[in-house]
């Protein structure tokens, strides 16, 4: 099996928070021959073995910003090159102000849709930098359904500075309203040399506040759980987005497009981040390759208990060193075993990376 | 032309004591006593005025850059007097100028029979160059009040020369105004020391007696002794004898010093020079001991040897583990050139391994560490000093403590600390602030005397562990750096006293330790606790910091439980971010300190203990 990651490295602007591989028309102009592109590196990825593809996702970046007849023409290579199998996931992200012509991405293949709403709050919109108004959310929502769209989940951010409780509850509820059938809900990293960092340093806005934060993810997850959307990830919850668990479960994808990573039997890689170094490659035939690491076995093993933690299916035990079975007890509170996995309670979600560094130490 | 060359002037061990004048230079840091000495050299053309370089008589950077002398030497300047025009000999030997070196400078007196009280007169005379006045009277010595920097626009010589003459009881006509800057009478104060101060008397045909006065370490010749022959004489291959010690040394080279050491046939009485013997450590060749012949020792040492006695303490540690062997040789080295450092190991479950260090006292305490620091290229962390309390228990045993973790747990009976007796000088718009400061130091009043109309000496008995902490920097904020300090043993006394330990989760860190007074350990144990809760990172448990006296807790402050260490996100599939980051962690846990279950960062222990200036230290060392 092998799942493609595609990544669109375009958006309107950038927002404050934002650290991605993505660039704001003033920073790079859209190339019409960036489709081209993507299609190159679909021939290298055609060297591999696998046959069949379970999950094609379009990230960003903005890939609402592509039209569907391009996104349409590497999903046609794709399965020109593999077999589709018969529940094939195609997923496009989308941000609600950009979504336009809903029905002919549908028309395409894509199958679910993960809009980009952050919040419902105009503050709390406007403290991340982001753009769109959040009226235009319910109304994608309701086109995509109109066009066909079953599978519809949208991301949210919560801890931003300056959001209370109450706001981030109303967001949730606001996001629950639209009957989803999947929710992501991330805390709010404030990464190095973003704008919204040097606010930050500047005392222009308040550092996050983390017990807060934790205020948060349990009332998120109250909310979903009262709507039936069960956790099924740290941050995700719902009906599973099967390109999701490609990354938890470590299986093979293949990334497309600048920037973009690659897993592959134990070897990873990533590509030359900038999209004309990216296009200046192809267009000579060489891999975009930027590098690759070749992954020891205990860098596998580290590996396995990160992912598989976060996973409500849990970390497979015999996976996890002799030496480290009885670190497991140090933390009665925050994990519980079922079926020879550990699986994190809801305290031990919240520690989910402490509880990492002390097994792999 | 009153110089003389070197050459015709009278000769080491042929030089008749009445022709010989001995003096030091009594004076403030930066008074101008280096450059009142250069001058001394320049015109007395011992030294060149083109080879000479600013302050010829300091050495040590440290020494240059702060202005105070912690070496002396001894320089002999033949100089032929404009009065009577005879040829003599000038010693001049370089006394320390600080509170912790009293001791050496009372050896440099003893070596002299006149002193000059060099004060500048834009600024009177201080607390210390008072307290070592006090001492060259004691010492009956002759005082030759001297004016230093006439040729500042702030002179006031009329102002202090009426002060300096109350105070030696003098006209205030006898003060001599000089410039040592510009060089304005400093011929006339070379003649009065010819005049005013009394030659050496001593016994040539005596079994010998010569005084050390101080000793320093050089890398190539090993120890130079600086010696003040009082009876019979020294000469090369001479087997000399040490008389605290009872051992015996071959001279290997014996001379006087003008400026450079230069060899001789040897030094006669009231003479000053310097001797080698090829020992390594100045331990062997104790400052205030006598040197007598081997062959024909003296029955009669010289009096007032003291063995150096450290009054404070302070564990010395490097902040980075590995540095420990580095520290352990640059203390080895140092030991060589200071009689008075005293050091052993000392392990702390916080800061990991160093050295319990014992210093003469603050300054002292803080010149080893910045040594160390600049020339063994450590980073070091210094625990709050303390001084030596003697413990006695319930059952009559008496326990010495120079570091609290040693406090007994036990009954203790009673607990004995130093006390000094301090004077401090100052403005007297000042005295308020400064009873005030004492007061609250447990300070007690002994007296008052006003040296002029506005300058006052203020005399009290205080602990000296109230001064180890801050006192001065205390002093000198609230007198705007006007006020000066001295101080002297003065004993023990039984105090309240009480160890303050400061726990983690019930766990005592033994870094953080402190005897105190009883009054002052709550307000210990709430800047402790209170600076740990902010400085230790959160846990996946709530931890209690307590201050506790033996098992009664005085004061607490809660690290809340980490609620939330997740980051939600995953890149685009770029898991090789995320376990990179999780390697960088693995490293952070292995600097981590576990105090019980509690992780501590090393850096949480360093900073708990550091001073302001220690806190610029390591960030400028960071920045590198």
């Amino acid at each position: 099996m092998l799942s493609f990651y595609v990544h669109i490295p375009y958006c309107i602007k950038r927002c404050g928070y934002c650290d991605f591989n993505t660039y704001a028309p003033n920073e790079v102009a859209k190339d019409s021959s960036f489709i081209d592109s993507l299609m190159a590196e679909v021939s290298f990825a055609a060297r591999t073995q696998s046959s069949q593809v379970p999950t094609i996702f379009f990230g960003g970046g903005t890939p609402s910003l592509m039209s569907a007849d391009e996104l349409g023409r590497v999903i046609d290579l794709i399965k020109q090159r593999w077999e589709l199998t018969a529940d094939c996931e195609i997923t496009m992200e989308a941000n609600p102000d950009s979504l336009k012509n809903i029905a002919s991405y549908r028309e395409i293949g894509v199958n679910r849709l993960s809009i980009g709403m952050q919040s419902a709050d105009p503050k709390v919109l406007k403290v991340l930098d982001r753009t769109h108004n959040p009226d235009n959310v319910e109304k994608v929502i309701t086109e995509a359904r109109d066009a066909g769209f079953e599978n519809i989940s949208v991301d949210l951010i919560y801890g931003v500075p300056g959001e209370t409780l109450a706001q981030w509850e109303s967001t949730v509820k606001t996001a629950l309203g639209y009957g989803l059938n999947h929710l992501s809900a991330y805390s709010l990293i404030v990464e190095p040399n973003t704008k919204l960092a040097n606010q930050i340093s500047r005392g222009e806005i308040s550092k996050p506040d983390d017990d807060l934060a934790a205020e948060m993810y349990l009332a998120v997850e109250e909310l979903a759980t009262g709507k039936n959307l069960d956790w099924y990830e740290l941050s995700n919850w719902g009906e599973p987005a099967k390109h999701n668990l490609v990354y938890w479960r470590n299986e093979n994808w293949w990334g497309l497009g600048p920037g973009a990573h690659s897993h592959l039997d134990g070897v990873r890689w990533w590509n030359v981040k900038h999209p004309s170094t990216y296009k200046a490659k192809l267009d000579s035939f060489e891999s975009p390759m930027h590098d690759r690491e070749i992954l020891t076995a205990d860098q596998i093993r580290d590996e396995t208990i990160m992912l598989q933690l976060r996973l409500r299916e849990g970390l497979d035990l015999s996976k996890l060193p002799e030496s480290k079975i009885n670190v497991l007890d140090k933390f009665g509170d925050e994990i519980v075993i079922k079926d020879n996995r550990a699986v994190l309670t809801l305290k031990g979600r919240l520690l989910a990376d402490r509880i990492v560094r002390e097994l792999v130490l | 032309m009153p110089a003389i060359p070197l050459s015709k002037a009278p000769q080491p061990a042929a030089t008749d004591p009445a022709q010989i004048r001995n003096f030091c230079i009594i004076a403030h840091i930066d008074h101008g006593k280096s450059t009142l000495a250069d001058r001394m050299l320049q015109i007395t053309e011992v030294v060149e005025a083109r080879t000479m370089r600013a302050q010829d008589l300091d050495r040590m950077d440290i020494e240059r850059e702060r202005g105070i002398t912690i070496k002396s030497q001894a320089v002999r300047l033949p100089w032929r007097s404009g009065k009577d025009g005879k040829d003599y000999i000038l010693n001049m030997i370089d006394t320390p100028g600080h509170v912790d070196f009293t001791y050496e400078v009372s050896r440099s007196l003893a070596a002299c029979e006149g002193a000059i009280l060099l004060v500048d007169c834009a600024q009177g005379i201080e607390a210390q160059t008072l307290a070592n006045l006090y001492l060259a009277m004691e010492n009956n010595l002759q005082i030759i009040p001297v004016l230093n920097k006439i040729d500042l626009p702030a002179a006031q010589p009329d102002k202090f020369a009426a002060e300096l003459a109350k105070l030696i009881g003098c006209e205030p006509d006898d003060c001599l105004r000089v410039s040592g800057k510009t060089g304005d009478g400093v011929l006339e104060l070379l003649d009065q020391i010819v005049e005013q101060i009394p030659p050496p008397t001593g016994d040539a045909k005596a079994p010998t007696r010569a005084l050390i006065f101080d000793s320093v370490y050089d890398t190539y010749r090993g120890v130079v002794t600086y010696v003040r022959v009082v009876d019979g004489k020294l000469s090369p291959r001479d087997t000399i004898q040490m008389v605290s010690t009872g051992i015996k040394h071959e001279l290997l080279e014996i001379g006087a010093i003008s400026p450079e050491p230069t060899p001789s046939k040897g030094l006669g009485v009231g003479e000053v020079g310097y001797l080698i013997t090829g020992v390594k450590d100045v331990r062997q060749s104790r400052v205030g001991d006598t040197v007598t012949l081997f062959s024909n020792p003296t029955p009669k040492p010289l009096a007032g040897y003291k063995d150096p006695k450290p009054m404070v303490f302070s564990g010395l540690f490097p902040i980075d583990g590995a540095d420990f062997p580095l520290l352990r040789d640059a203390l080895d080295r140092l030991r060589l050139n200071d009689a008075a450092l005293v050091y052993e190991p000392e392990s702390s479950a916080a800061l990991g391994f160093g050295f319990r260090c014992g210093f003469l006292g603050l300054l002292h305490m803080e010149i080893v560490r910045e040594r160390l620091e600049r020339e063994a290229g450590l980073n070091l962390i210094s625990t709050a000093p303390n001084v030596v309390y003697k413990v006695e228990l319930e059952d009559g045993k008496e326990v010495v403590v120079t570091n609290p973790s040693e406090f007994p747990s036990g009954k203790v009976a009673s607990v004995k600390e130093p006390i000094v007796k301090a004077t401090i000088l100052s403005p007297s718009e000042f005295i308020g602030s400064i009873m005030e400061l004492c007061q609250d130091r447990r300070g007690v009043l002994l007296g008052m005397d006003y040296l002029s109309e506005d300058r006052v000496e203020i005399r009290y008995d205080l602990p000296l562990a109230e001064i180890v902490f801050d006192f001065f920097d205390q002093l000198k904020s609230r007198t705007r750096g006007y006020a000066s300090l001295d101080y002297e043993e003065k004993g023990d006394q039984e105090g309240n006293l009480v160890k303050v330990d400061i726990l983690l989760q019930g766990e005592t860190v033994d870094a953080f330790s402190a005897i105190v007074h009883r009054d002052k350990a709550y307000a210990y144990g709430v800047m402790m606790t209170g600076k740990l809760r902010e400085l230790i990172p959160r846990q996946q448990f709530e931890v209690p910091v307590q201050a506790a006296i033996g098992s009664k807790i005085i004061a607490r402050e809660n690290i809340r439980a980490m609620r939330k260490d997740v980051l939600a996100k995953c890149y685009g599939g770029d898991i090789t971010r995320k376990r990179k980051l999780l390697e960088k962690q693995k490293e952070g846990k292995k600097r981590m300190k576990m105090v019980g279950r509690v992780e501590v960062p090393q850096e949480a222990f360093v900073a708990a203990l550091a001073t302001d200036a220690d806190i610029e230290k390591i960030k400028a060392a960071r920045e590198k």
